[in-house]
C-alpha cells in the first residue's frame, strides 16, 4: 500500500520533523521504494508464529528498591540549551 | 425524559517506593528542581531503564486486595510498552507504561452509599512512570521544566464505566484512596499529586448505548472531582438537548470558574504508537512471590466491614465510615477491645461522629488525635454506666480535646459533672415539679404532648442539667399516669 | 610497532620496552598525519590521551597492569565518554560532551587502556558506508575513492590504516562485520546481551550490540575479555560467568590434532548466501577460504536458511520502529542541538529535529513512525516480529547440523563513495548476510579472507550459536595461523 503525500506529512508531524512540500514529495518516493522492499515480507504466512520482540527469551531482571543516585543536575545541565534556576527552559507550554 | 450519567475513573496512584520506577533516583517530594532527576530520568543518550521490584510488589498487593486475596487477576507475564508522544516534561519522548498486557486484570471495589453498597468493577491496573512538571510561571515568555517527578512509579487504576453520579464517583475514588493507603502502596497525598483522578464522563438515555465520552484530566481533590463531573454532565445534557453533539475530547477543569474546557495541546489526533519496550524483557511474577505478598496482606476494608456488621451489629453505612482508613479501624478496634463488643455501637458513633468532626475541624489525621483511643474509651465507659448524659459527655470530650485533663473521670470530678441517677432523689424532684406546674399537668392529661416536654425541662432545670433524662422521663410518665 | 598484535604490545609495555605515552604518541602522530585524508576520527584530544597513557605507565610501574593496560583504543563515537565530545556522527549531538561513561568505556578505563579518540560513524549508526555522518564520509584506506563500510567505518578505517591498535564498534545490522570485511580487519558482534548497552547511544535496542574490531581474532578475543560482562544497568545484559576468550584460542577442535586442528568442525554453508546478488570475486575468495578450512580438517555441510531473504524487509521495519522511538529524546530541551529560531514549542521541536538530523536518520524515523502508527502496526511491526522468529528458528535448525555457519560478510567488496547514496534500497541490501544474526541475537564475526575487485578486501562471515564466541574466535584463529590475509595492510598508510 503506497503512501500518499498526506500520510507522509502526517507521520512527519507525528515524528516532529519539519518537511517542506518539495521534501515531502521526494520523501514519499523514497519511502515507497523502501516499502516496496518491505512488501515482500507481508506475503509470508506467519500463522501461529509468536512475535519476537527481544533477541532473548528471558524474563525481566528487577532491581531492589534503593536510592543509588545523587544530585548531579549542575553537571547534567551544563550541556543544556537553556536553563534558569535549575529548570530547563522551553517555549511556553500551552495545555 | 431522564438522562443517565455514566462515569469511569482512571486513578493514578504514586507508589510509595524509595526510588523511581526505572532508576535509582529518590522519589522524595519537594527537592530543588531537577536535583532528583538522574541520567536515566533526564534521558541522556545511551541510558537504560531497570525496573524497580518494590513497585511491582506494590502492584501485586493492590491486585490481591481488589480480588479477595485471589491471584487470578494477576498477569504472570506482563509487558512494558512505550507510549510515544512529544511533550517537554516527557524526557524520552515516550512514557514506559503497560498496554496490551497489564500486570492486573480486573478486580472490584465496593463502595458504601447512603442507600446501600455498590460494586465497581476494575478493568485493569498497570505500572507506568510519571512525567515531570511544566512550570508556567513566566520565564521571559518560556516555561520551566522540572524532571524530579519524571520516572516516579505510578499504578494506573482503570475502572469500568460503572458509576452513575458524581457522588458515586467520589465514593469510589475515596474507597480506592483508602485502600491504597490501607495496603501501604501510596501515601494518598492529593496536594502533592500522589493521587490523581481522570474522569471519563458521558450521558445517555437509560437503556441506550453509551454516549461519546469526554475525559476530564488531573482532578486532584474529591471536591473538584465532584464539581467537574457535575458541570461536565450538565454541559453534555444541555448540549444534547440543544440538538448539539458531543465530540470525544480531553478537557481540563478550572476550579476558579468551575467549568471544563478542551485542552489545546491535545487537539492532535492521538497516535501513541505503543509497542513493547525493547529495553525491558517481559515482567514475570512467580507463584512464590505472589504467596509471599499474600502472606503479608492485612485484613482488607471489605472484610472488616463485613466483620463489623456481623460481630458488632453495625449498619453497613456505619461500618463503611469506620473502614475509610486503616488508622480509624485501629482506633475503633482499640476502644472495642477495652470496652467489649456490646460497646461497639456507641464507640462507632463517637469515632464517626464527634471525633471525626473535631478532627475534620482541626484538619488532623486520626493518628494525630489529641484524644487517644484509651481516653475516648474511658469517656464512653462513663456514658454506658450512666454517669454522663450525652450532653455532658460532649462537654467532657471538648475539654479533653483542649487538653484540660487526661481522663474522663478526672474531668467529671473537676467539673462536678456527675449525672444524677439516684431514683429516690429524682422522684423527689419530679414530685416537686408536678406540684409546682399544675397547668402543664392538666394540659398533658388533656392530651397535649408538648406539656410533657415542658415538665421534663423543668425537672432537668431543677437538677441543674445533671439528671439522667431517660430516668426523669420514665419517672414522670409513671407519676402522671398514676 | 604499528603492525604488532595486542599480545605483543602488551608484552612490550609490561617489559617496559616502550611506554604507553610513547606508544600513544606514535598513534597520535599517525592520526595527525593521516586523519585529514581518511576522516576516521571525529575527536582526538592528545592532552587527554597522553594523560591517560601517563596513568597507565604509572600503573605498569607499580606492577598492577592488566593485559590492555597502556594500549590505546579508539572508540566509536556512539559510546558516551565522560568529558569527551560524543556526537554519534550527528549535528544533533555536535556539542554534546557526555557527563558520564558508557559501561564499555568504564571497562576499558578499569583495564588501564588509553582512549585514543572517538571515531567517525554513520549518523546514529544508520548506514552501511559511513556516508551519512555529519562529519563527512570516511575513506577506505585501501583505496580512498571507496567507502570503508558502515556504520563503524571510522573504527574499521582506524584499525586498517593502523591509526589505532584496536577499536570498539557496534553492530545493529552488520555495522561491525561489514566495515571489518570492507577494510580487511577482524570484527566480532557478540551474542545479544554479552556486552552492556549502557551508554551506547541506542539505534535499535533489540538489535544493537557492542563489539570489538582488531587486526586478528586473537586481538579481538583480548578486547572482548574487557568488553563482555554483566552490567546491572542494562536490563538485557546477561548474568553469566565471566569467560576468558583468549584461553582456548590455540586449542584444537575436540578430538582434532595439532596438524589438522579443525578436524571434526562442521561448517554450515547456507545456499541462500551464495545465490543471486553475490558478486563473483567475493564468491571466489569465500570458496578459497572454505577450502582452506577443509585443509584444516573441517567439513562442509550444506544447510538452508530458508527465510533469510526476509531478513532485510523485517529489519527495515523493526530497526526503524525502535529507532523512531529511541531518537525522540533528541528534542532540543535537555542537551544537544536546538534550532536557533522558532515560533513556539511545536516549531522548536520540528525545526530542531529537522535541522539536527540528517536525511537517512529522518527517513528511518519516518519509516518507523509509520509502521508503528494506528492501523499499520499489525501489518508491519507485528508481522516483522513474526518473521523475525522464523529467521531465528532457521538458525536453530541449522545448528542441529553444523557448529558454525560460514559465508560472505558482504555481497560485494567496498563500493565507490557516492555510488549508492541516492538509492537507499541498494544500500540496505549490502547488509543482507549480516542482518539475520542481529535478528536472531546470534554472535557473528568477519575475518579477512582475500581480495576481490579493485584489490579490495573480502571478509568471511562466521555465525556461531548463542555464547559460542570463544569457539568462533578459536576457529578464526586457526584459520589466521594458516593464512596471512589479516596481516595485510593497505600500502598507502605505512
Amino acid at each position: 500500500m503506497p503512501l500518499d503525500l498526506e500520510q507522509v506529512k502526517r507521520i512527519a508531524h507525528l515524528a516532529r520533523i519539519e518537511i517542506s512540500q518539495a521534501e515531502a514529495a521526494q520523501t514519499q518516493d523514497q519511502l515507497n521504494d523502501i516499502f516496496g522492499l518491505i512488501e515482500r515480507m507481508r506475503a509470508v504466512d506467519t500463522e501461529g508464529i509468536a512475535p519476537m520482540s527481544h533477541a532473548q527469551d528471558l524474563m525481566l531482571r528487577l532491581r531492589e528498591d534503593a536510592v543509588t543516585e545523587s544530585d548531579q543536575h549542575p553537571l547534567f545541565q551544563s550541556v543544556a540549551p537553556q536553563v534558569e534556576g535549575g529548570l530547563y527552559l522551553v517555549p511556553k507550554v500551552i495545555e | 425524559m431522564e438522562w443517565e450519567v455514566v462515569i469511569g475513573l482512571e486513578i493514578h496512584a504514586q507508589l510509595s517506593t524509595a526510588s523511581k520506577m526505572f532508576s535509582g533516583a529518590s522519589t522524595e517530594f519537594g527537592a530543588v528542581p531537577n536535583a532528583q532527576a538522574c541520567a536515566v530520568d533526564i534521558a541522556l543518550p545511551g541510558v537504560l531503564p531497570v525496573a524497580n521490584s518494590g513497585a511491582v510488589e506494590r502492584a501485586l498487593r493492590f491486585g490481591l486486595a481488589v480480588n479477595g486475596n485471589n491471584a487470578d487477576n494477576i498477569s504472570r507475564r506482563s509487558i512494558f510498552a512505550r507510549k510515544n508522544y512529544f511533550y517537554p516534561d516527557l524526557p524520552k519522548g515516550y512514557q514506559i507504561s503497560q498496554y496490551e498486557l497489564p500486570i492486573i486484570n480486573g478486580g472490584t471495589i465496593s463502595i458504601v452509599l447512603k442507600d446501600g453498597q455498590k460494586t465497581i468493577h476494575l478493568t485493569r491496573a498497570h505500572l507506568e512512570e510519571d512525567a515531570g512538571k511544566s512550570l508556567h510561571e513566566d520565564f521571559h515568555g518560556m516555561s520551566g521544566i522540572d524532571l524530579n517527578r519524571a520516572g516516579t512509579p505510578l499504578l494506573e487504576i482503570v475502572s469500568e464505566p460503572d458509576m452513575r453520579s458524581a457522588e458515586e464517583a467520589v465514593a469510589y475514588a475515596k474507597a480506592v484512596h483508602s485502600l491504597v493507603r490501607w495496603i501501604d502502596i501510596c501515601d494518598g497525598n492529593m496536594q502533592e499529586g500522589s493521587f490523581r483522578c481522570d474522569a471519563n464522563v458521558s450521558v445517555r438515555r437509560p437503556g441506550e448505548p453509551l454516549g461519546t465520552r469526554r475525559e476530564i484530566k488531573n482532578l486532584n481533590s474529591f471536591r473538584f472531582l465532584q464539581q467537574a463531573i457535575d458541570y461536565e454532565a450538565k454541559w453534555q445534557i444541555e448540549t444534547l438537548q440543544d440538538g448539539g453533539t458531543i465530540h470525544q475530547a480531553t478537557v481540563l477543569f478550572d476550579p476558579d470558574s468551575g467549568e471544563t474546557r478542551a485542552m489545546r495541546s491535545k487537539e492532535d489526533a492521538h497516535d501513541y504508537r505503543y509497542f513493547p519496550d525493547p529495553d525491558l524483557l517481559p515482567l514475570v511474577v512467580t507463584e512464590e512471590w505472589i504467596e509471599r505478598v499474600k502472606g503479608g496482606l492485612l485484613e482488607l476494608p471489605q472484610a472488616k466491614r463485613e466483620r463489623y456488621a456481623r460481630d458488632y451489629g453495625l449498619s453497613v453505612y456505619d461500618a463503611g465510615l469506620l473502614t475509610q482508613s486503616r488508622e480509624t479501624t485501629v482506633y475503633f478496634e482499640d476502644m472495642v477491645g477495652q470496652l467489649g463488643t456490646e460497646a461497639a455501637k456507641v464507640c462507632a458513633n463517637w469515632v464517626s461522629g464527634d471525633l471525626a468532626a473535631a478532627l475534620n475541624r482541626d484538619n488532623l489525621d486520626i493518628a494525630q488525635s489529641p484524644v487517644p483511643s484509651a481516653q475516648l474509651a474511658g469517656l464512653v465507659a462513663r456514658i454506658r454506666d450512666n454517669t454522663l448524659s450525652g450532653k455532658m459527655a460532649r462537654e467532657v470530650f471538648d475539654a479533653m480535646w483542649r487538653g484540660e485533663a487526661a481522663s474522663a473521670d478526672e474531668l467529671i470530678e473537676k467539673k462536678g459533672l456527675k449525672q444524677i441517677s439516684d431514683s429516690g432523689a429524682l422522684e423527689a424532684i419530679v414530685d416537686q415539679v408536678i406540684a409546682a406546674n399544675p397547668k402543664s399537668v392538666e394540659e398533658y392529661r388533656a392530651g397535649k404532648e408538648k406539656a410533657f416536654n415542658a415538665l421534663v425541662g423543668q425537672a432537668m432545670k431543677a437538677t441543674r442539667g445533671k439528671g439522667n433524662p431517660a430516668q426523669i422521663n420514665e419517672i414522670l410518665k409513671k407519676k402522671l399516669a398514676g | 610497532m604499528i603492525n604488532a598484535s595486542l599480545k605483543e604490545l602488551s608484552a612490550a609495555l609490561a617489559a617496559k620496552n616502550i611506554s604507553s605515552v610513547e606508544l600513544t604518541r606514535i598513534y597520535l602522530e599517525r592520526i595527525e598525519r593521516l586523519n585529514g585524508e581518511l576522516n576516521a576520527f571525529i575527536t582526538v584530544d592528545p592532552g587527554k590521551s597522553l594523560a591517560l597513557a601517563g596513568q597507565a605507565d604509572a600503573r605498569i610501574a607499580r606492577g598492577e597492569h592488566a593485559p590492555l593496560t597502556g594500549i590505546p583504543v579508539a572508540h566509536k563515537d556512539i559510546y558516551c565518554t565522560k568529558g569527551w565530545l560524543t556526537t554519534c556522527g550527528s549535528r544533533m549531538l555536535a556539542n554534546f560532551e557526555s557527563p558520564y561513561d558508557a559501561h564499555v568505556i568504564g571497562r576499558f578505563g578499569a583495564a588501564g587502556a588509553v582512549i585514543l579518540g572517538k571515531t567517525n560513524m554513520d549518523e546514529f549508526a544508520m548506514g552501511s558506508s559511513n556516508e551519512t555522518s555529519f562529519y563527512g564520509p570516511v575513506k577506505n584506506p585501501w583505496d580512498r575513492a571507496f567507502v570503508p563500510g558502515g556504520s563503524s567505518g571510522g573504527s574499521a578505517c582506524a584499525v586498517a590504516a593502523r591509526l589505532a591498535p584496536a577499536a570498539t564498534a557496534t553492530d545493529t545490522g552488520g555495522s561491525i562485520r561489514q566495515p571489518a570485511a570492507l577494510t580487511g580487519i577482524t570484527g566480532l558482534k557478540p551474542t545479544y546481551g554479552v556486552v552492556s548497552r549502557y551508554g551506547m547511544i541506542a539505534f535499535a535496542s533489540s538489535l544493537d550490540q557492542g563489539g570489538p574490531m582488531g587486526k586478528s581474532a586473537e586481538d579481538v578475543a583480548m578486547l572482548l575479555d574487557v568488553m563482555a560482562g554483566f552490567d546491572p544497568r542494562d536490563s538485557t545484559s546477561l548474568e553469566r560467568e565471566g569467560e576468558d576468550y583468549t584461553r582456548d584460542l590455540d586449542r584444537p577442535w575436540e578430538g582434532a590434532s595439532a596438524g589438522r586442528p579443525l578436524q571434526g568442525l562442521r561448517i554450515g554453508v547456507p545456499k541462500e548466501h551464495f545465490g543471486e546478488g553475490l558478486s563473483s570475486d567475493v564468491g571466489r575468495a569465500i570458496e578459497a577460504a572454505l577450502a582452506q578450512f577443509e585443509e584444516l580438517g573441517a567439513k562442509r555441510v550444506a544447510i538452508s536458511l530458508p527465510n533469510s531473504g526476509l531478513s532485510v524487509p523485517a529489519y527495515y521495519v523493526i530497526a526503524p520502529a525502535e529507532a523512531s522511538s529511541n531518537l525522540s529524546r533528541f528534542d532540543g530541551v535537555r542537551y544537544g542541538y536546538r534550532a536557533p529560531e522558532y515560533r513556539d514549542l511545536l516549531d522548536m521541536y520540528c525545526k530542531t529535529r529537522s535541522q539536527g538530523f540528517g536525511a537517512e536518520v529522518k527517513r528511518r524515523i519516518l519509516i518507523g513512525t509509520y509502521v508503528l502508527s494506528h492501523g499499520y502496526y499489525d501489518a508491519y511491526y507485528l508481522k516483522a516480529q513474526r518473521v523475525r522468529r522464523l529467521i531465528a528458528q532457521d538458525f536453530v535448525e541449522a545448528f542441529k547440523k553444523c557448529d558454525v555457519v560460514m559465508g560472505p560478510t558482504s555481497p560485494t567488496v567496498a563500493f565507490r563513495i557516492g555510488a549508492k547514496t541516492s538509492d537507499p534500497v541498494q544500500m540496505y541490501l549490502s547488509d543482507i548476510y549480516t542482518i539475520p544474526a542481529n535478528l536472531a541475537g546470534l554472535p557473528g564475526m568477519s575475518v579477512p579472507c582475500g581480495f576481490g575487485e579493485n584489490e579490495l578486501p573480502v571478509g568471511l562471515h562466521i555465525v556461531g550459536n548463542y555464547f559460542s564466541e570463544a569457539r568462533m574466535l578459536a576457529v578464526a584463529h586457526h584459520y589466521q595461523r594458516a593464512t596471512d590475509w589479516h596481516r595485510r595492510a593497505p600500502a598507502g598508510v605505512l
